[in-house]
Formats: structure tokens, C-alpha cells, sequence
């Protein structure tokens, strides 16, 4: 007699994975035309998976032989993922057609990609984990590589899948020597044969070591960042912007689960790393972020910078720390999708542009364009009353709280000096005299995701308690 | 007092004027036009609403009145807004000079005039809000949110060298106010509330927290306000920013600093303030004597009058950690009069630089001559930037030097060469603008106050005398509130002296 495992809780994964097919085989009957009937469906695939995540929000369950939970932790960024893919459709659409990479691909392997991260975020086991990862992985390859003609996109992609693929092996090696030193790949075995009484096998700690490596490549943090600048600028535009977003949020909450799950008794270990990989990041990216001339690189690092006040969350150990990390990750993706969406307006007649020098004087050319990216720059940059400044002042409070005093002083200097280059941007806006202006047909899609984002970025301090409540209530469905 | 949530109206009656100011269509000079009216209505009106704050203002509690209270946040973070005998004044000062600012940007500013106009809407909204909050992270909002649109007044309407003193101007206050953020945030954990008042009864920190606290508050308001090292950016800012911003600067921004150290680190951390002091004296004495020196140098009107804030703010802090009745009390009424004083000052230098475009005290002289009533009034704020008695800098210098000789008298001494030093530059300045031959033609074209300008002039020499006539009807709103502040401070001081923790005694308030 075989048992089938309960399949409810994947709905959105089985939603995305039948839907992607459908999809794929739609574009192909279809042809070259195909590109906005499919990306609209993706839309609606994609805001569909999200809308089936809500039955289940409020429960735990576990399924699949306990490879598989379903939680309100998973359920809030699985949410934020699938609200952040749909928004890099919307705004990719107008860019393929007048870039010439018109390929009904293009909205299918977001969904293939989404399908991994819902993994990734509800996986409870190595296997799972690793699975989901690849999934994902698989098709961020081919997205960076999408523009086939161009050097810059290929070299971004191969970069990429060699540097994804070290990364794979080190969290496969990882995984190993830990199913060796406990008999399992289950978190739950996992956590049962790793207590914190007595001191910790060797084997244990290279295995998470190494799982943790692997993983910090994939949220490019320091050390482990240096593919970011090279695939986000090479990358096409809006396959840069979905990478900034989605597959972050994946990452980082892979990241949350598997150390809350599997090593719960020994945060004392992998805090040190966490505070390690913290502190570079957010050093890194404030200082490297302000040479750059290239307006993608510059988003790089300063998305390194992001995830590393993200891992200071983390690193705190603790339930206010998992909800300072969930609460950041929200305005996080509210301030990149709308940051994003107006560098993909970035163009001229001869083409899209991606210089910071080009921004120049855009207050007085497209004074609504220029209001909306020095929102975003200045909510980046984490200056109240923004979106941003919340995100930075919970990862401080869950920090403290942990005494981790000197982590937050870091972090408080690194912001000040990552100000430098976003006040940099406006500067270059607001007070250099004008270029030629932007081409003024910006996409309706674009405009619409650039003004909910800016009005959710400003707005957040009104409509900021109900975020941390629900934050609030999946970081504790963690420690249940 | 009425249901009214008046705090907030006057807090955000400029936001809404700012959104008004979004509203005019048609061509340039049509929208520059609407749009001024549209701000000046709004800071007139706001000015006006804010007065019926001080009408209904109880003088003879040190509670904070027409106290709001509303859910943000979740937990303990709540909007609280209210205002006490320290605080409120300085709603009114910021009311109150706001019109001014706007009309003296009235001719000055053609370039962008809509998005002027909404970064002093939008600054006075948070200014005003920095007084009025009665919770940290709301505190820190408008604190910091301020650098926004100061930031872009000095980056897009300032001067020659404006990207160099707006960056400068951010990044320095934002590093201090980042420590200070995290000090909030550890008295949030510490103690599991944002309220200001709560923080304010009771003994909630030991002496060696309170110094790290103190210490972290201090990198804030010290680059505020500015003391003496960290004053540089503020000459840069003061130069580059036009007119109405050094007025806002001068006159608002730089008190925000003081009323740091009043609400927080002195009623907050009084074992740490006490233990601090000498060297706050120490870095006051030093702001008084060297920038009233380098002062004596300048070749810039503006600069001139930058450097002399900053020794008159040296003044302010000494008077404030004194710590008696009329240090405090003093300190307060300086920077009220500084308030005035100093914007007037800038706006003076506004006139002249409208006509001819220059700051430097070279190109000008003799202009007594043919503008008689400009001498006038730059005359009547000169003397009170010096101290002269009957006007307003008198009643705070004096205070403080009263309350000061009462601690140390070596300080007193030193501070008082300040004043010497101050009447030097400022005469010095008056007699190289006002007096002389008028030899250079194109000063002798130059005309006299405009209908406009005598009336931007017109209520500020009445305040300034005013105040130096009859300091009581300011004084007497501060008194209850200033006692309260004192003995809880001395109470708290007393209690660690004794080696026992100060928890009932201080919960006075």
C-alpha cells in the first residue's frame, strides 16, 4: 500500500509547477508573438500561487515524510517572493520588446525559478533544500545569459552557473558530512542529534560550515559576493532587477530555516559566522558601492550592503531577530522592484542606458521620475520617516537586544557611509544641469509598479503596525 | 482644553500646504506665483494656529499639555505628541519665523520655485514635529527626516560650492544621529518604552549605562548645535544655502541640538550630564573664545555671522549645564533670541546680496547713504547680537553669565571675553557694510528696503525689543517647567552622591 503524502500544503508549488508547463507549451503552439499573452498569465499564475498560499497560512504541517512544512513564516515569504516575481514580469515586458529578446521563455523560467524558491522557503530537509536550490538555480542561469547575442550577458551567465555550481558542491559537501556525523537529512533528525549540551563533533561544525558558505553565496554575502557586480551589470536590466529581489528573499529565508531548524541548540556556532558575514557585508558593500559609475553595479553592492543588515537580524538568534529579518526583507522588496523598475526606463532613442552620469538633471527633465528614484535612494539609505529606516531601525532593536551593541555600531557607520553614494544619485539628479532626457514612453506597467512602490515606501509609517504584527506572528510560527 | 489634537494640526497644516503647492498648472511664472501665496497662506495660517497653543498654555504646571496619544507602531511605540513650558517656544519660534522665510525667498528664488516651496513646507512640518514629539522613534523621525529637505534647499538653490556643504552638512549630522538612534534603542530595551514623559520620571539608568547613553546623544546633538569641534559644516552650510535656509538653520535647526540636551541627556542622564560637564564647559569656553576669533577673519558676511552662532551657542550650553535657575533658563532664552537675532542677521545680508550678489565685506560701504533705513535695521540686530540692553541678547547673555558665575567663576571670566570679542566682529562688520565714503558705483544705485523687505523687518525689531523689554512673558512660561527639571536633576544627583538609587523622589513629574 502506498501512502500519498498530503498534497494541500505544496498547492502553490503544484499551482506554479502545472502552470509553467501549461505555459510552456502555450508559448510554443503560439510562437515568437507569444510574449505578452504569456507574461500576463504568468502574472496571474503567479498572483494565483500567492493567493493559495493564505488557506494554509495559519497552520503548520508538515508532509512529503517530513521533507516539506508549510508555515506562517513560509507563507509570508513565499508571498513576498511571488508578489516580487509577478512585479519583474510586469516591468520586463516593455524591455524584452524594444531590446529584441522577444521570447516567451523569458516569463516561464521566472515561473520555473518562483517554483524552486516556494521550495527552498518550505524545505525541511537537506535533500529538499538542495533540490529546491537547483531549481531555482537552473533557471537564474539561463536568465542571465537570456540576451545570447550579447558578450556581457553570456559572460554574466557562465560566471554565474561556475560560481553557482562551486557554491552547489560546497553545500552538497556540507550536507554530506553532515548526514554522516548524524545519521540523518532531515532538520528534525538533524536538530535531535546536534544538542547543545557537550561539545559539538568536528564534523558537524565543517558540514555547517560549509552548508553555510553555500549558502551565503547564493544571498552574495561577503566573501562569498563576488559574482554580484559582474552578473547584475552584464545580466539584461530587468533579469538584473528580478534577481535583486526574489531569489534574495528565497535565500535569506532558506537561510533563517535552515539554522533555526536544523541547528537551534548551537546558534551559539553559527552566530560568530552570521556576525562575520554581517560586518563584511555591510562594510563592503558601503565602501565598494561608491566608485562605481554604473548604476547595476552600484545596485550590486549596495543589495550586499542590504543583506548584510539582513544577516544582523539573523545573527541575533532570536524571534525579534527573525521578525526584524522578515520586516526588512519586506521594504526591501517594496524599495528594489520600484528602484528597479525606473533604472529599466533608463533609455534613450539609441538604447538603454545604465550610467549614473546619465541620470543628470532629471529633476528638471522628468521631475516625476527623479522624485520617485530619490525616494528610493533615500528610503536605501535608510533616512526616516521612509520605508527603509524601519527596516534598519528592527534590525538594530533585535541586535541590541542580543548583545550584539558593537554589531549595530558597525552598522550604524557602514549606513552612514553607503548615504554617501545614494545621496550621491540624488545629488547627480537634483544638482547637476541636465542631459538629454530620457525617452518619456515609459511602459504603463513600469510607471504603475514605480508609484505603488514609492507610495509604499513613503507611506509605510502609517500602515507599518499591521506588517509587524503579521512579521510578528510568522517569525514565532518558527519557534513553535 | 478643547478635543482638538492641535499638536498635530499645526505639525501638519504645512504637509498639507505642501500638497496644495502640488495642485497650480499653466506656465512658470503663473505656478511660482500661486505657489508662493499658497505657502505663505499656509505659514501665516499655521503661525496663527500655533498661537492659540501658547494662549491656552497652563503656565503654572510642568505637565505636558494638549498630550495625544495614539496606537503606531504596535508595542510600546505610540504617536505621542505634547508640549511642555521648554518645548513649547519653540514651536513658535519655528511658526513664526517660517513666513518670513518664505517671503524672503519671494524675488530671490525664480528657479523651481514649486519644489522650493514644498521643501519648507515640508521642513517646517518636521521641525515643528521634533518639538511637539513625547516618543523616541517619533522623535527621531522628524529629527532626521529634516535632513531631507534641507539637504536638497542647500544642494539645488544654494551657492558656488553647494554639493560640498550639503554633503558635508548630511553626513556629519547623520553619524551623530545614528549613535543616538542606537542609544534609543537601548533605552527601549532597557527600560521597554519609547514614552518621553515616562523616561522622564524616575531613575532608570545606572551611572556607567547613563555615560554611554550620554555619550551617544551627545554625538548628535553636539554636531547639532554645533559645539566646537564638530562646527565646521556649519559655516559651509550657512554660506552656500540661500537666504531663507541659513535663516532656518540659524534660526530653527541649531536649537534642536539644545533641546536635545534639555529633554534627554540632562532630565534623562543626570549623573552623566553632571559627570560630563567640565567637559562641556571646557568645549564651550573654547567655542566662545576661537570662533569669535575666526570670526574677526572673515571676509564673508554670511561666514562671519555663522561663526558668531556658534560662539553664541557655546553661550547656550554653558548656561544649560550649569544647571541653576538662571543658567537654564538663560540658555533657553538665548537660543530664542539667537533665533531671531541671527536670522534676522542672515536675512540683512539676504538684502544686500539680492542687489548685488556678493557676500563680501570689501565690496560694500558707505551704504548709510542711500540706505538709510536698511543702516537702520541691520544696526538695531547688530546691537543685539552684541548684548546691547533693552533687546533680547541681553536678557540671555546675562542669565547665563548670572547662572554660570554662580558655578565657576574662572568660566564666567572666559566666557565674558566672548562678549567682547562678539561686540569687536560685529561692529567691526557694521562699520565696514553701513559706514564709510560710498565709493563704488554700483552701490550707489542700490536701493533701500523694498515695501516687502520693511515688512519682513518690521515684526522681528519689535520681537527682539520685546523680548529685551519684557523677558518675563517668555521667562514665566518656562519657569514651573525649568524648577521641575532642576529638581529632579538635583534630586537624581543627591541620590547617586548617597549611593542610593533616586526611584521615588524623582517621580515628581
Amino acid at each position: 500500500m502506498i501512502e500519498v503524502p498530503a498534497l494541500l500544503p505544496a498547492l502553490p508549488e503544484i499551482i506554479l509547477a502545472i502552470g509553467a508547463m501549461a505555459l510552456l507549451m502555450l508559448g510554443v503552439f503560439i510562437g515568437e508573438k507569444s510574449l505578452r499573452l504569456v507574461s500576463t498569465l504568468a502574472v496571474l499564475l503567479l498572483l494565483g500561487a500567492a493567493v493559495a498560499v493564505l488557506p494554509g497560512y495559519h497552520d503548520t504541517v508538515v508532509t512529503f515524510g517530513g521533507m516539506f512544512v508549510s508555515d506562517s513564516f513560509g507563507g509570508f515569504c513565499k508571498i513576498l517572493i511571488l508578489i516580487g516575481s509577478a512585479i519583474s514580469v510586469i516591468i520586463s515586458v516593455d524591455y524584452l520588446e524594444r531590446e529584441n529578446l522577444k521570447r516567451f521563455e523569458y516569463p516561464v523560467l521566472i515561473v520555473l525559478a518562483t517554483l524552486g524558491m516556494l521550495m527552498m522557503v518550505s524545505s525541511n530537509d537537506l535533500i529538499a533544500l538542495y533540490v529546491g536550490l537547483e531549481t531555482q538555480s537552473l533557471a537564474l542561469y539561463v536568465m542571465a545569459a537570456f540576451s545570447r547575442d550579447s558578450a556581457r550577458s553570456t559572460e554574466a551567465g557562465l560566471k554565474y552557473f561556475v560560481l553557482g555550481a562551486l557554491s552547489s558542491g560546497m553545500l552538497l559537501y556540507g550536507s554530506s558530512l553532515l548526514y554522516g556525523y548524524t545519521g540523518g537529512t532531515g532538520f528534525a533528525q538533524i536538530a535531535a542529534a546536534v544538542s547543545g549540551d557537550g561539545p559539538v563533533a568536528i564534523g558537524v561544525l565543517l558540514g555547517l560550515v560549509f552548508v553555510m558558505a553555500g549558502l551565503a553565496f547564493k544571498v552574495s554575502a561577503v566573501p562569498f559576493h563576488m559574482w554580484t557586480p559582474d552578473v547584475y551589470e552584464g545580466a539584461p536590466t530587468p533579469v538584473t532587477a528580478f534577481f535583486a529581489v526574489a531569489p534574495k528573499i528565497a535565500a535569506m529565508a532558506l537561510l533563517v530555516r535552515t539554522m533555526f531548524g536544523a541547528f537551534p541548540e548551537i546558534s551559539d556556532q553559527w552566530q560568530q559566522i552570521l556576525v562575520f558575514l554581517s560586518i563584511a557585508s555591510m562594510v563592503v558593500g558601503a565602501v565598494f558601492a561608491i566608485v562605481q559609475t554604473n548604476i547595476k553595479r552600484l545596485m550590486a553592492f549596495s543589495s550586499i550592503g542590504h543583506v548584510g543588515y539582513a544577516l544582523m537580524g539573523l545573527a541575533a538568534a532570536s524571534p525579534d531577530g527573525v521578525k526584524a529579518v522578515l520586516i526588512y526583507l519586506a521594504i526591501y522588496l517594496a524599495m528594489n522592484v520600484g528602484a528597479f523598475a525606473l533604472i529599466i526606463a533608463m533609455r534613450r532613442k539609441d538604447g538603454a542606458t545604465e550610467s549614473i552620469a546619465d541620470l543628470s538633471g532629471l529633476s528638471r527633465t522628468r521631475p516625476a521620475m527623479a522624485l520617485a528614484i530619490a525616494i528610493f535612494m533615500f528610503s536605501l539609505a535608510g533616512i526616516p520617516p521612509l520605508a527603509g529606516f524601519f527596516g534598519k531601525f528592527y534590525v538594530f532593536i533585535a541586535a541590541i537586544d542580543a548583545d550584539l551593541t558593537f554589531l549595530a555600531v558597525i552598522g550604524a557607520l557602514a549606513s552612514a557611509v553607503s548615504a554617501f553614494y545614494y545621496l550621491r544619485i540624488v545629488k547627480v539628479m537634483y544638482f547637476d544641469e541636465p542631459v538629454d532626457a530620457f525617452d518619456v514612453n515609459t511602459g504603463r506597467g513600469i510607471a504603475a509598479v514605480a508609484t505603488v512602490s514609492a507610495l509604499a515606501t513613503v507611506f509605510f509609517l502609517v500602515f507599518a503596525a499591521p506588517v509587524v504584527r503579521v512579521a510578528n506572528t510568522a517569525a514565532q510560527s518558527l519557534f513553535q | 482644553m478643547s478635543g482638538w489634537p492641535i499638536l498635530s494640526l499645526v505639525t501638519f497644516l504645512p504637509l498639507l500646504g505642501a500638497v496644495f503647492a502640488l495642485l497650480p498648472r499653466g506656465d512658470a511664472a503663473q505656478v511660482a506665483r500661486n505657489v508662493r501665496a499658497v505657502a505663505l497662506l499656509t505659514t501665516i495660517a499655521t503661525f496663527l494656529l500655533s498661537l492659540l497653543i501658547w494662549i491656552n498654555f497652563d503656565h503654572g504646571t510642568a505637565e505636558f499639555q494638549f498630550v495625544e496619544d495614539r496606537e503606531w507602531l504596535g508595542g510600546a511605540i505610540h504617536y505621542r505628541m505634547g508640549v511642555d513650558g521648554i518645548s513649547m517656544l519653540f514651536v513658535i519660534l519655528t511658526t513664526f519665523l517660517m513666513p518670513f522665510c518664505i517671503l524672503a525667498s519671494w524675488e530671490s528664488i525664480h528657479t523651481r520655485v514649486r519644489e522650493y516651496m514644498i521643501a519648507f513646507l515640508l521642513l517646517e512640518t518636521l521641525m515643528i514635529g521634533v518639538f511637539c514629539a513625547l516618543d523616541l522613534v517619533l522623535f527621531y523621525l522628524f529629527f532626521e527626516g529634516g535632513l531631507i529637505p534641507m539637504f536638497l534647499i542647500i544642494g539645488v538653490w544654494g551657492g558656488a560650492r553647494k554639493i560640498y556643504a550639503s554633503f558635508k552638512f548630511f553626513l556629519y549630522t547623520l553619524v551623530g544621529s545614528l549613535l543616538m538612534l542606537l542609544a534609543m534603542i537601548a533605552i527601549y530595551i532597557h527600560t521597554g518604552t519609547t514614552s518621553i514623559p515616562e523616561l522622564l520620571t524616575g531613575d532608570h539608568f545606572d551611572a556607567g549605562l547613563q555615560k554611554w547613553l550620554w555619550l551617544a546623544f551627545f554625538a548628535s546633538f553636539a554636531v547639532k548645535m554645533p559645539m566646537w569641534p564638530v562646527h565646521t559644516w556649519l559655516p559651509d552650510a550657512h554660506v552656500e544655502a540661500p537666504t531663507a535656509g541659513s535663516v532656518i538653520l540659524a534660526g530653527v535647526l541649531l536649537k534642536m541640538g539644545g533641546y536635545g540636551f534639555l529633554r534627554f541627556s540632562l532630565p534623562m542622564f543626570p549623573v552623566a550630564s553632571d559627570y560630563f560637564a567640565p567637559l562641556v564647559f571646557a568645549l564651550s569656553v573654547i567655542a566662545v573664545i576661537y570662533t569669535s576669533l575666526v570670526a574677526l577673519v572673515q571676509q564673508d558676511m554670511k561666514k562671519l555671522i555663522a561663526y558668531s552662532s556658534v560662539a553664541h551657542m557655546g553661550f547656550v550650553t554653558l548656561g544649560l549645564f550649569v544647571m541653576n535657575p538662571q543658567g537654564v533658563e538663560g540658555g533657553i532664552f538665548q537660543m530664542l533670541s539667537h533665533g531671531i537675532v541671527s536670522g534676522a542677521l542672515f536675512l540683512c545680508v539676504g538684502v544686500v546680496y539680492d542687489r548685488l550678489h556678493t557676500r563680501e565685506i570689501d565690496r560694500y560701504g558707505g551704504l548709510v547713504n542711500n540706505m538709510p533705513r536698511y543702516a537702520l535695521v541691520f544696526m538695531i540686530f547688530t546691537m543685539a547680537s552684541v548684548g546691547l540692553p533693552g533687546t533680547s541678547g541681553f536678557i540671555g547673555e546675562f542669565l547665563v553669565l548670572a547662572g554660570v558665575f554662580q558655578a565657576d567663576t574662572v568660566v564666567t571670566a572666559l566666557a565674558a571675553t566672548g562678549l567682547v570679542l562678539g561686540a569687536a566682529y560685529m561692529l567691526w562688520l557694521y562699520r565696514k557694510v553701513i559706514f564709510g565714503e560710498l565709493t563704488k558705483d554700483d552701490l550707489k544705485h542700490m536701493l533701500d528696503l523694498s515695501p516687502r523687505e520693511k515688512l519682513i523687518f518690521a515684526p522681528l525689531v519689535a520681537v527682539v525689543f520685546w523680548m529685551g523689554i519684557f523677558p518675563g512673558s517668555f521667562l514665566d512660561v518656562m519657569h514651573v517647567s525649568v524648577d521641575n527639571l532642576l529638581h529632579n536633576y538635583d534630586t537624581a544627583i543627591a541620590a547617586h552622591e548617597a549611593g542610593t538609587p533616586a526611584v521615588a523622589e524623582g517621580a515628581q513629574r
